[in-house]
């Protein structure tokens, strides 16, 4: 519970963090010093691991993973791996946030249904939902299905959490005024509601987009022919541990994208919520 | 500019528009079989065609209370409230009110947040922009049109938020404290221009505040309420002129000596209730 209500409160760690340090450093040096810490890490990453005798199949050196990502290209057909992945992570983050969005606003619109259901929302909340996906594919098979409704249940639950959260807090003013100018109930929440829960929504995305792709990689690593989550457990049982890296690799990758669209969406709907940092970077 | 029906003023004896006749407003008992708590009792006055009244009285005494069955929003236990002779039943679009808080909607820009009380009716998109942009040149913050609201001060939310209530075209303006959250200075500044909008307007008001001499400056005639439960110890008629120049009128030694009145009112009864 704590863990998805924390997240509410419109802190973007990472971009503030970055945002006050180039504010202290009073210019664009953060990102040159970045991508200037990245090539030092790949040139450690190179170089240390053989030195120090550590072998290959423990910790592959950079040139090792490019080699076996041309090879994983060339032979493993690693971009319908790589589709498969992505286009079931959207998916999944697509249906289990409209899910999340309907049973959210729904439950805030009964509280006498809310308040029966919330021990089982609690319950279901706190369940490890990866868990589920053996029993998925006991009852569905080995298809699409089981990482996809593992998929749905792991970004359902922030979400409703956000949106029932925004729902609970709402300023009754502004409720009774709108009453009081007669609007009608589709037009309050038109109006009113739905802007108003719009950052605890957009909060509760941002967090479901992340775990979206852990619900696919799960679901792929249980049972499945297809993802990058079926060549991890490919390649480590090969031993190949270049693949595994690369396809950890590539995992971040999708859900660093979908988490970067998901913010930018963010900050073109909440351009209206001040924010400090930002308003001192743009005098 | 009536635009409705129900807008239109129903003659009546008196040309009283909001009346309060033996008002009693009661909530149930916080705990199963406590006593119902009263919140206002025996509540009975009128507000005449364009005139400025003021309530005043200790925190507590019921006047959100009021608010809400002149809105229409709440329901007295006892007696009637009616506006041109027409009991309050319901919300009606004859009410605008006002808060302490400016209520305005963040993601909208003050133009937009104008425009919201309109959008109840079907109002042509055109028509409904010309009201609002008509009302903010009255409230004089046309300049901020398409500001959003983090983005203006504190005084010019206010103004935007009086726009925003008179462009309904209200038979009855409620303000509930609307200058309590600004600074001192503001608060003159936005005093005398609410007063001067107001009086050009020939708007009927009801003004609830705890400010003394703010109720003295502004309006035609002044109720002094109780608390515990609320209801009307003392009725004062002004009777200065310049009603829009309230600093004016603050300087005129009647109005020092309602203020003295108005403190001794609310002293002794405080003294009774402690």
């Amino acid at each position: 519970m704590s863990n998805e209500a924390d997240t509410t409160t419109r802190t973007r760690l990472p971009l503030r963090v970055f945002s006050a340090r180039a504010v202290w450093q009073s210019g664009t040096s953060a990102p040159a010093a970045s991508l200037a810490l990245a090539v030092l890490v790949l040139i450690a990453w190179q170089y240390l691991p053989p030195m120090f005798g550590v072998p290959k199949y423990i910790i592959p050196r950079v040139s090792d993973l490019w080699n076996e990502m041309i090879r994983m290209w060339l032979q493993e057909n690693l971009l319908r791996h790589f589709i498969s992945t992505a286009s079931m992570s959207i998916l999944g983050f697509v249906l289990g946030g409209l899910l999340g969005a309907v049973a959210g606003y729904a439950l805030g619109l009964l509280p006498t249904w809310e308040k029966v259901l919330s021990p089982y929302i609690l319950a279901l909340q706190i369940a490890p939902k990866v868990a589920f996906a053996p029993l998925f594919i006991l009852w569905f098979g080995y298809n699409a299905w089981p990482k996809l409704i593992v998929t749905v249940l792991v970004v359902f639950f922030p979400i409703l959490v956000n949106v029932l959260q925004a729902m609970r807090i709402m300023d009754r003013d502004l409720i009774n005024l709108a009453r009081a100018y007669n609007m009608s109930k589709t037009k309050i929440f038109l109006k009113v509601m739905l802007p108003y829960s719009m950052p605890n929504l957009l909060a509760g995305l941002r967090i479901g987009a992340t775990l979206a792709v852990i619900g696919i990689t799960v679901g792929e690593l249980v049972g499945g022919e297809i993802g990058l989550g079926y060549l991890i457990s490919f390649g480590q049982g090969q031993a190949n541990t270049s693949m595994v890296f690369d396809a950890i690799g590539l995992l971040t990758v999708i859900g660093v994208i979908m988490y970067w669209a998901v913010t930018s969406v963010e900050n073109r709907i909440l351009h209206y919520l001040p924010r400090a940092v930002g308003a001192q970077r743009s005098p | 500019m009536f635009l409705y029906e129900q807008d239109l003023p129903v003659p009546s004896a008196k040309s009283n528009v909001l009346r309060f006749l033996d008002v009693a407003r009661r909530f149930p008992g916080r705990t199963a079989g406590a006593p119902p708590f009263t919140a206002v009792r025996d509540l009975s006055f009128e507000v005449n065609e364009s005139e400025f009244v003021s309530i005043v009285g200790p925190s507590g005494c019921g006047k959100s209370t009021l608010l809400n069955m002149i809105a229409g929003l709440d329901h007295p236990s006892e007696g009637t409230v009616s506006l041109h002779g027409v009991e309050v039943v319901g919300p009606n679009s004859s009410v605008g009110f006002m808060l302490q808080k400016d209520l305005l909607l963040p993601w909208r820009t003050v133009l937009h947040n104008v425009e919201f009380g309109l959008e109840a009716r079907n109002m042509e998109p055109g028509a409904r922009r010309e009201r609002a942009l008509k009302e903010l040149k009255r409230c004089r913050i046309t300049g901020f049109a398409d500001r959003f609201p983090y983005q203006i001060s504190g005084g010019q939310r206010q103004r935007a938020a009086l726009a925003r209530t008179l462009a309904i075209d209200p038979d009855v303006v409620l303000l509930d404290e609307p200058f309590s959250a600004l600074d001192a200075q503001t608060k003159i500044v936005l005093q005398k221009s609410f007063a001067g909008t107001i009086a050009n307007a020939g708007l009927t008001t009801l003004l609830i505040t705890h400010d003394l001499s703010e109720a003295v400056a502004m309006s035609d005639r002044i109720l002094v309420m109780s608390d515990g439960p609320g209801r009307i110890v003392d009725e004062i008629e002004v009777g200065l002129p310049d009603r829009d120049n309230p600093i004016a009128r603050l300087a005129t030694p009647r109005a020092s000596e309602i203020v003295k009145h108005l403190f001794h009112a609310l002293h002794i009864d405080n003294r009774l209730d402690a």
